[in-house]
C-alpha cells in the first residue's frame, strides 16, 4: 500500500510538472472589489470591466502572447477582508499586481501591505490620500477629490456665488469631501455658512433642507455623498420651492442617480469624468474613441449604461495591460513602466504618471456637467 | 422660528412619524397575538415596495399597489406556516431569534431578485418636484398620501378588531390562548392571520412611501429598529399609542434638526427608546399592569 502511496504520489508529482511550462505563460492579475455590500456600485461595474477587457485580451491572443489570469475577489466593502485577500494574492496566488479595491478606506488599509510586498496596486479608490504622500507601489486611477472641489470652487467664482451650504453623507467619501471644500473654499473666496453631516441611510431630509433654506444668505448648495441621499436631497430641495443651484460631487455619475431623482435631477451641476457626455465630445478629443468603445461593448455585453465607477477599473486596467507590455512578467518592471506612462488616454482623463505623480490625471480630467432632459450635457454656464 | 419654518418641521416630522407607526403598529399586531416581536417587520414593507415596483411595469400603478400588498400577505402567511406554525410551545427567545434569521433571509433573497440598486414607485400625484403650500410651507402631496393611507389603516384595523367577529376571535386569542381554544377559536389560525396582516399594513406602508423614501433591499433594518422604538414608546400592543408615539419621534427628530447637528438625529431616538426602557418599560401610553402580566 505504502510502496502504491508513493508511486502516485510520484505519477501527480511528475504530471504536474508538466503542467507547470503550460501554466508559466499566464500572467496573473488579483483584484479586490466591492462586488456586493454598500459600495457594490463602485465594485459591479468595476468587475465586469474588468471580466470584459480580460477576455477581450486574451482572444487577441493576451499581452506579448502571455494570457491574463484574472482573480477577481468580493470584499463587500470591508477593510478586514480588503486585508486577508490582499495577503491571500500576494502569497498565494503570488499575482503579478492588484487592481482596486474600490473605496478608499479599504486601499488605506492595505497601501503598506502591497507597499512591503513590493506588489503594485492600482485603486479605483477616489481620496488623495491614496498617493498623497507616494508610496512606490501604489496608483489611482479616479481623478482627486480635491480637483472636483476645485472644479466647483471654479464655477462658482464665474456665477458670482461667494455663500455656499454644504450637506455630506457620513461616509468615507462624504467626510473627505467635506474636509476638501472647508480647506479650499478661502482659496476661492468663498465662504461656507452652513453645514449638515446627514446618515447615509438617511430617507428623507425635508427638515434640514427647510433649515438651511431658512439661512437668506445661501446662495448655492453643495452635496457630497453617495446613493440614494443624493437624489434625496435634490428633491427635498425642489419640493420645498428651493431653485438655488444644486451642486454634487463626481460620485453623481451614474445615469440611475438621475432617473432616481426624476425632475428634480434637472440643472444640478457636478464634476464628473467624459465618459458620461462620450456622444457629444468633439471628434479630436484624445478620448473620444476609447470611450464610445468602452460604453458600446459595456452597454451591449451587460445591459445596464457604463458609469465613471467602472471606467476606473477599466483605466486600471489598460494601464496595467501598458505597463506589462512593456515590463512583462515583472512587478518592479512593471511598476517603472507606469510610473513612465505619459499621455495615456483612458475613461477617466489623459493619465501622465511621474515618480511623485501617481494618479497622473490634472484637473482638466474633469469636465463640468449637468443634466437636462433626464441625460447628462456639459455645463456651459447660464 | 418663522411660522413658516415651523409647519416645515412639523410636515417632515409627521412624514417620518406617520412612517414610523406604521411599522410599529405591524410589530403590534403580530405581538398581540404571539407575545414575540417580529424583527422581519421592515422587510415586509421592503418587498412591498419592492414588488410593486416591479408589477408597475405590467400593470397600472392601483393595481399594482393592490397585487403588491397580496403578495406580500401570501409571504407573510408563508413565512409563519412553514417558521412559526409548526414549533410547540417555543420560547418567546427562541422565536425572535427566529424572526431575525427571517429578517437576514429576506433581504438576501432581495439583493439577488432585484439588486442592490435603489428604485422608486413614480409619485402617485405630480412629480419629483410638485408641491403644494401650506400656511407658507411647501410639501410633496405624497406626504398627504402616506398621512392618509395610514390614519385610514388604523380606522380600518379598529373597526376590524372591534365589529368584525374575526377581529374579536384574535383579539380573544390575544388575551388568552388556552380560553380562546377551549371556546372553539383556532388560535393557530388567528396566528397566520396576525402575519398576514402585518405584512399587508408594511407592504402598503412601502407602496406609499416609497416615491419618498426610495425601496432598496436593505431599507427595512433601519425602519424595524425606528419602528420598534415606537412600539415600546406607545406601550406594546397599543395601536393608538403606536400612533401617538410615532407621530412624537417623527416630530421630535424633525425639530432636532433645528438646534443638534442632523447627524444627531438618530442618536436622540435611541436615547428615547433606552430612557423608555429604563423608566417606563410599560411605554408612554400602557399600563404597568397590563405590561406585568406579558412575557415580553
Amino acid at each position: 500500500m505504502k510502496k502504491f502511496a508513493s508511486k502516485f504520489l510520484m505519477a501527480v508529482m511528475a504530471v504536474s510538472l508538466c503542467a507547470v511550462p503550460a501554466l508559466a505563460e499566464n500572467i496573473k492579475v488579483g483584484a479586490i472589489l466591492a462586488v456586493t455590500g454598500g459600495a457594490s456600485f463602485l465594485g459591479g461595474p468595476e468587475a465586469r470591466s474588468l471580466e470584459m477587457l480580460v477576455e477581450e485580451v486574451n482572444s487577441k491572443g493576451g499581452i506579448n502572447g502571455n494570457k491574463i489570469e484574472l482573480i477577481i475577489k468580493d470584499s463587500a466593502a470591508s477593510p478586514e477582508k480588503a486585508i486577508s485577500f490582499a495577503k491571500q494574492l500576494i502569497e498565494e496566488e503570488k499575482v503579478l499586481a492588484i487592481i482596486g479595491p474600490s473605496t478608499s478606506g479599504e486601499t488605506m488599509k492595505i497601501k503598506n501591505i502591497c507597499e512591503q510586498a513590493k506588489t503594485p496596486l492600482l485603486s479605483c479608490g477616489a481620496a488623495e490620500v491614496i498617493v498623497n504622500p507616494v508610496a512606490s507601489y501604489v496608483f489611482k486611477t479616479p481623478q482627486k477629490d480635491s480637483f472636483a472641489v476645485k472644479k466647483i470652487f471654479m464655477e462658482m467664482n464665474k456665477m458670482g456665488i461667494s455663500k455656499v451650504a454644504v450637506l455630506a453623507g457620513n461616509t468615507g467619501f462624504g467626510k473627505a469631501g467635506k474636509g476638501q471644500l472647508l480647506k479650499l473654499a478661502p482659496e476661492f473666496g468663498i465662504e461656507i455658512v452652513e453645514t449638515e453631516v446627514y446618515d447615509k441611510k438617511s430617507n428623507d431630509l425635508s427638515a434640514v433642507v427647510a433649515k438651511i433654506k431658512a439661512n437668506k444668505d445661501v446662495q448655492a448648495v453643495i452635496n457630497w455623498s453617495i446613493v440614494p441621499a443624493q437624489a434625496i436631497v435634490a428633491k427635498n430641495m425642489r419640493q420645498a420651492g428651493w431653485d438655488v443651484p444644486l451642486f454634487q460631487s463626481h460620485g453623481f455619475g451614474n445615469i440611475k442617480y438621475v432617473e432616481a431623482a426624476g425632475a428634480a435631477a434637472e440643472g444640478i451641476i457636478f464634476p464628473a469624468g467624459r465618459l458620461l457626455i462620450a456622444d457629444s465630445l468633439p471628434a479630436d478629443n484624445p478620448q473620444k474613441e476609447l470611450l464610445m468603445a468602452y460604453k458600446k461593448n459595456y452597454e451591449a455585453k451587460f445591459n445596464e449604461p457604463a458609469s465613471t465607477f467602472g471606467g476606473h477599473g477599466y483605466d486600471a486596467f489598460t494601464i496595467l495591460m501598458a505597463a506589462i507590455a512593456e515590463g512583462g512578467n515583472d512587478r518592479d518592471k512593471v511598476r517603472a513602466a507606469i510610473e513612465g506612462l505619459t499621455n495615456f488616454a483612458g475613461t477617466g482623463g489623459v493619465f501622465n504618471f511621474s515618480a511623485e505623480d501617481h494618479n497622473g490625471l490634472g484637473i482638466d480630467a474633469f469636465q463640468m456637467m449637468t443634466v437636462k432632459d433626464g441625460k447628462f450635457v456639459a455645463y456651459t454656464g447660464k | 422660528m418663522t411660522t413658516e419654518l415651523f409647519i416645515q418641521y412639523l410636515m417632515a416630522g409627521i412624514t417620518y412619524g406617520s412612517i414610523y407607526a406604521i411599522v410599529a403598529i405591524g410589530f403590534n399586531i403580530i405581538y398581540n397575538t404571539t407575545g414575540i416581536i417580529n424583527f422581519a417587520q421592515g422587510e415586509f414593507v421592503m418587498f412591498g415596495g419592492m414588488i410593486s415596483i416591479t408589477l408597475l411595469q405590467f400593470m397600472p400603478l392601483p393595481l399594482a399597489i393592490l397585487s403588491a400588498v397580496a403578495i406580500t400577505m401570501l409571504i407573510g402567511a408563508l413565512i409563519e406556516i412553514c417558521f412559526i406554525r409548526w414549533l410547540k410551545s417555543p420560547s418567546v427567545l427562541r422565536l425572535i431569534i427566529i424572526t431575525i434569521g427571517i429578517s437576514i433571509l429576506s433581504r438576501e433573497v432581495a439583493v439577488h431578485i432585484w439588486g442592490e440598486s435603489i428604485r422608486s414607485l413614480p409619485y402617485f400625484v405630480g412629480n419629483e418636484i410638485t408641491s403644494i403650500s401650506i400656511f407658507g410651507a411647501r410639501i410633496s402631496p405624497q406626504v398627504l398620501w402616506v398621512v392618509a393611507a395610514s390614519g385610514l389603516m388604523v380606522i380600518c384595523l379598529g373597526i376590524f378588531f372591534q365589529i368584525t367577529s374575526v377581529g374579536r376571535e384574535m383579539r380573544a386569542s390575544a388575551s388568552n390562548r388556552k380560553a380562546a381554544t377551549l371556546c372553539g377559536i383556532n388560535t393557530q389560525n388567528m396566528v397566520t392571520l396576525s402575519f398576514v396582516l402585518s405584512a399587508g399594513i408594511g407592504a402598503l406602508a412601502g407602496c406609499v412611501m416609497s416615491p419618498i423614501t426610495y425601496s432598496q433591499y436593505d431599507m427595512g433594518t433601519g425602519l424595524a429598529i425606528k419602528g420598534f422604538t415606537v412600539a415600546i414608546l406607545g406601550g406594546l400592543g397599543s395601536s393608538g399609542g403606536a400612533v401617538a408615539a410615532g407621530l412624537l419621534l417623527g416630530i421630535i427628530e424633525a425639530f432636532s434638526v433645528s438646534v443638534v447637528p442632523l447627524a444627531f438625529q438618530d442618536a436622540i431616538s435611541i436615547a428615547i427608546l433606552l430612557i423608555i426602557l429604563f423608566v417606563r418599560p410599560q411605554g408612554l401610553f400602557g399600563s404597568k399592569e397590563a405590561a406585568g402580566l406579558k412575557e415580553f
